[in-house]
C-alpha cells in the first residue's frame, strides 16, 4: 500500500483496499465473508501483518536497554512508532505520547494518577449518557473511592449530546470531563471542540479527556485544534494489532501526574531508600512493552494516513447514508442512533426479533455484525431495548456488503414472520 | 431456508419462542431463582413449587425476556420438569447439556433418545454461540435445586 510520503488519494479505491486485507478472502458457512463489525475490531492489512512479522525476523530485542545492534534497531523502530502516533493526532511532541494496551488502560491510567491526586470529596466527574463502559467504570471507581460525584450529561432521542444541557452541568466542582469522540453504540459524532471550549469557560479546574477509540479510524484528529488535555485510542480499531493503544496528554498535565505502575523503564535510579522516576512518557511505561505490536501500530498509522483520512471519511459517509436509506426502507426496522452527524455505526432492532436470533441468522449468511449491548448498557436503557444489532463500517466495506445485510434481514424476517 | 438454520430454529422452538408456556409468577413458590446472561443481557426468574415431600417438582414457571432460543428453552423446560424428582431434573440437565455441546453424531444420539421433546434443541450443537441461550433457564433450575434451603438466591449467571 501507499506510505505516508505519498500524497493521499482524494477518493478511496475500495477494490485496491480490499486486496490489502487477506482475511476478506475467507468464507463463513460456505459464503463470502461480509465483515460489518469493525467498530468491535477492524481487520488487518497485509502491511500491518508483515510489519509485526518483520520485527521478529529482522530486529527483535528488548528496547531502551542494550547497547547491541539489535536492541538499537528495535528501540529506533519503537520510538519511530511513537512519533507516528504523535503526528497522526497532531500532538506537539512525541514525549506526550504514552504507549499502552488500549483505550481502556489509558482511561484507567488517567483516573488512577491525575484523578486520584485531583479529585476530592464533593468534586464532580462529568461524562455523557452515550459512553462505553470503559469511559464510565474507571470514573465510578474513582468517585466511589474519593466520595466524588459522577455526573451524566443526557442525550436526546436521536442519540446526540445537547450542548446546553452539557454546559449546565459544568461548574467549578467539575474536575474531569470525559467523553467519546464517536459513540460506539450509536455512531454519534460529538462536537468535541465545542464541548472542550465549554469546559474551559465553565469549569476552570477541569481537565478534558476524549475517548477516541471510535474517532481515529474515521476522522482526522488534531488534538491541538480540539484543545483537550487527554486523547486516547486503541490500535485494533484502526487496522492495527490488538492489545495496543496510546494516550496523549499535554506535557504540563503529564508532568504533574504521579507514576502509575512501578517497574523497569519508568525509573531513572533505584536504591532501597528512594527511587527517582523517569520523565514522561517513560514514567508511565513500566516493564517491557509490546514491542512488535507497537511497531505494527506504526504500520497501521502509515496505512491509514496513506489512504488519507479525508478520503476514508468521505467514502464511509457515503456508505453510511446508503445503508441508512436501505435499512429505513425495510418495514419493521427501528434505527437506534439517528444523530445529524454520524460515523460508521448502524445500530438497529427488528420488530418481533431478538437481536441474538438475528445475529445467528446473519452469521449464517456470512454477514458478521455485533449483537448485544456493545459495552454500553446505559445507552440500551436510554432507548429501552435489551440489545441492538450493529453493523459498522470500515475502509474495506462496499454497497454490496450492505446489500447482503439487507438480504440477511429479509431472511430473518421470513423466519420470524 | 437453509437446512442447518432450520435445525436450530425448528418450528417447535419458534412457536415456544413466540408464545412461551408457563410464563407466569407462582405465588408462594418454594424457589424463586433469578437468571442473567451478561453477554446478551437476557434476564429472567424461574419459579419452582415442590410437592409436600420436597422431592418432586409440582409446578414450574419462568418469566423473563430473551431471544427465541432462551425463551423456548425455558418454556419447554418448565413443561418437562413438572412431576419430575430433583434427581431426574438435574440428570436431565446433564443429558441436555451433553446433547447441545457434544460434537454432532457422537454422544448426542443417546441423549436425544432420552430427552423426548427437549431433543428439538439438538441443532444448538452446530451453533456454539447459542449454547448459553439454551441453558440459561437450566442453570437457574440447577441453582434452585442445589441451593441450601432458606438461603437467599444470588442471580445465576451463564458466565
Amino acid at each position: 500500500m501507499k506510505t505516508e510520503s505519498t500524497t493521499p488519494a482524494l477518493s478511496l479505491d475500495v477494490e485496491t483496499v480490499r486486496a490489502d486485507f487477506p482475511i476478506l478472502a475467507t468464507k463463513v458457512h460456505g459464503k463470502p465473508l461480509v465483515y460489518l463489525d469493525s467498530a468491535a475490531s477492524a481487520q488487518k492489512p497485509r502491511a500491518v501483518i508483515d510489519a509485526e512479522r518483520r520485527v521478529y525476523e529482522e530486529m527483535y530485542a528488548n528496547v531502551h536497554r542494550g547497547v547491541h545492534d539489535l536492541s538499537m534497531r528495535a528501540s529506533e523502530a519503537y520510538e519511530a512508532a511513537r512519533s507516528k502516533v504523535a503526528r497522526f493526532i497532531g500532538a506537539p511532541s512525541m514525549k506526550e505520547v504514552i504507549l499502552l494496551r488500549g483505550t481502556t488502560e489509558a482511561i484507567n491510567l488517567v483516573a488512577q494518577t491525575h484523578g486520584r491526586v485531583n479529585v476530592k470529596a464533593g468534586d464532580e466527574v462529568l461524562i455523557t449518557a452515550l459512553e462505553h463502559h470503559a469511559n464510565i467504570v474507571p470514573w465510578q471507581m474513582l468517585c466511589e473511592e474519593k466520595g466524588a460525584r459522577l455526573v451524566v450529561a443526557p442525550i436526546n432521542d436521536a442519540g446526540e449530546v445537547e450542548l446546553n444541557r452539557f454546559e449546565a452541568l459544568l461548574s467549578p466542582r467539575t474536575r474531569i470531563a470525559a467523553f467519546a469522540h464517536v459513540s460506539n453504540a450509536l455512531g454519534t459524532v460529538l462536537d468535541v471542540e465545542r464541548m472542550t471550549a465549554l469546559v474551559r469557560e465553565r469549569a476552570k479546574n477541569a481537565v478534558v479527556l476524549i475517548d477516541g477509540a471510535q474517532g481515529v479510524p474515521h476522522l482526522q484528529v488534531d488534538v491541538q485544534a480540539i484543545g483537550c488535555d487527554f486523547y486516547c485510542f486503541s490500535a485494533h480499531k484502526m487496522y492495527g494489532p490488538s492489545g495496543m493503544g496510546a494516550l496523549w496528554g499535554r506535557k504540563v498535565v503529564l508532568d504533574a501526574m504521579p507514576p502509575w505502575q512501578g517497574g523497569g523503564d519508568m525509573i531513572l535510579s533505584v536504591t532501597f531508600a528512594k527511587t527517582t522516576y523517569n520523565e514522561a512518557p517513560f514514567k508511565f511505561e513500566a516493564g517491557t512493552p509490546n514491542i512488535a505490536g507497537t511497531i505494527a501500530f506504526g504500520a497501521a498509522i502509515d496505512y491509514l494516513t496513506g489512504l488519507g483520512l479525508p478520503a476514508v471519511a468521505a467514502a464511509e459517509h457515503e456508505l453510511l447514508a446508503y445503508g441508512t436509506r436501505a435499512l429505513a426502507a425495510i418495514p419493521g426496522i427501528r434505527l437506534i442512533g439517528t444523530a445529524a452527524h454520524k460515523a460508521s455505526a448502524l445500530s438497529f432492532v427488528i420488530e418481533g426479533v431478538h437481536p441474538h436470533d438475528a445475529g445467528s441468522i446473519l452469521d449464517y449468511e456470512g454477514v458478521a455484525v455485533r449483537t448485544g449491548h456493545h459495552c454500553a448498557q446505559p445507552v440500551m436503557d436510554r432507548f429501552n431495548v435489551p440489545a441492538t444489532i450493529r453493523a459498522s463500517l470500515g475502509v474495506y466495506n462496499t454497497r454490496e456488503d450492505l446489500d447482503a445485510l439487507v438480504r440477511g434481514i429479509r431472511k430473518v424476517q421470513e423466519m420470524f414472520a | 431456508m437453509t437446512s442447518d438454520l432450520r435445525d436450530l430454529y425448528q418450528d417447535v422452538i419458534l412457536d415456544h419462542g413466540k408464545k412461551p408456556r408457563n410464563a407466569r409468577v407462582i405465588e408462594g413458590a418454594t424457589f424463586t431463582q433469578p437468571a442473567y446472561n451478561p453477554l446478551c443481557g437476557d434476564r429472567g426468574t424461574l419459579y419452582l413449587s415442590m410437592d409436600p415431600t420436597g422431592q418432586k417438582i409440582a409446578d414450574a414457571s419462568y418469566v423473563g425476556q430473551g431471544c427465541s432460543i432462551s425463551t423456548a428453552s425455558a418454556s419447554i423446560m418448565t413443561d418437562f420438569v413438572r412431576g419430575k424428582s430433583r434427581e431426574e431434573a438435574l440428570e436431565t440437565f446433564g443429558l441436555f447439556r451433553e446433547m447441545i455441546t457434544a460434537p454432532p453424531d457422537e454422544a448426542t444420539h443417546r441423549a436425544v433418545a432420552d430427552l423426548g421433546k427437549l431433543s428439538v434443541f439438538s441443532g444448538v450443537a452446530e451453533f456454539p454461540a447459542r449454547v448459553k441461550c439454551a441453558t440459561l433457564a437450566w442453570h437457574a433450575l440447577k441453582a434452585a435445586l442445589t441451593e441450601s434451603p432458606g438461603g437467599v438466591p444470588a442471580p445465576v449467571s451463564t458466565e
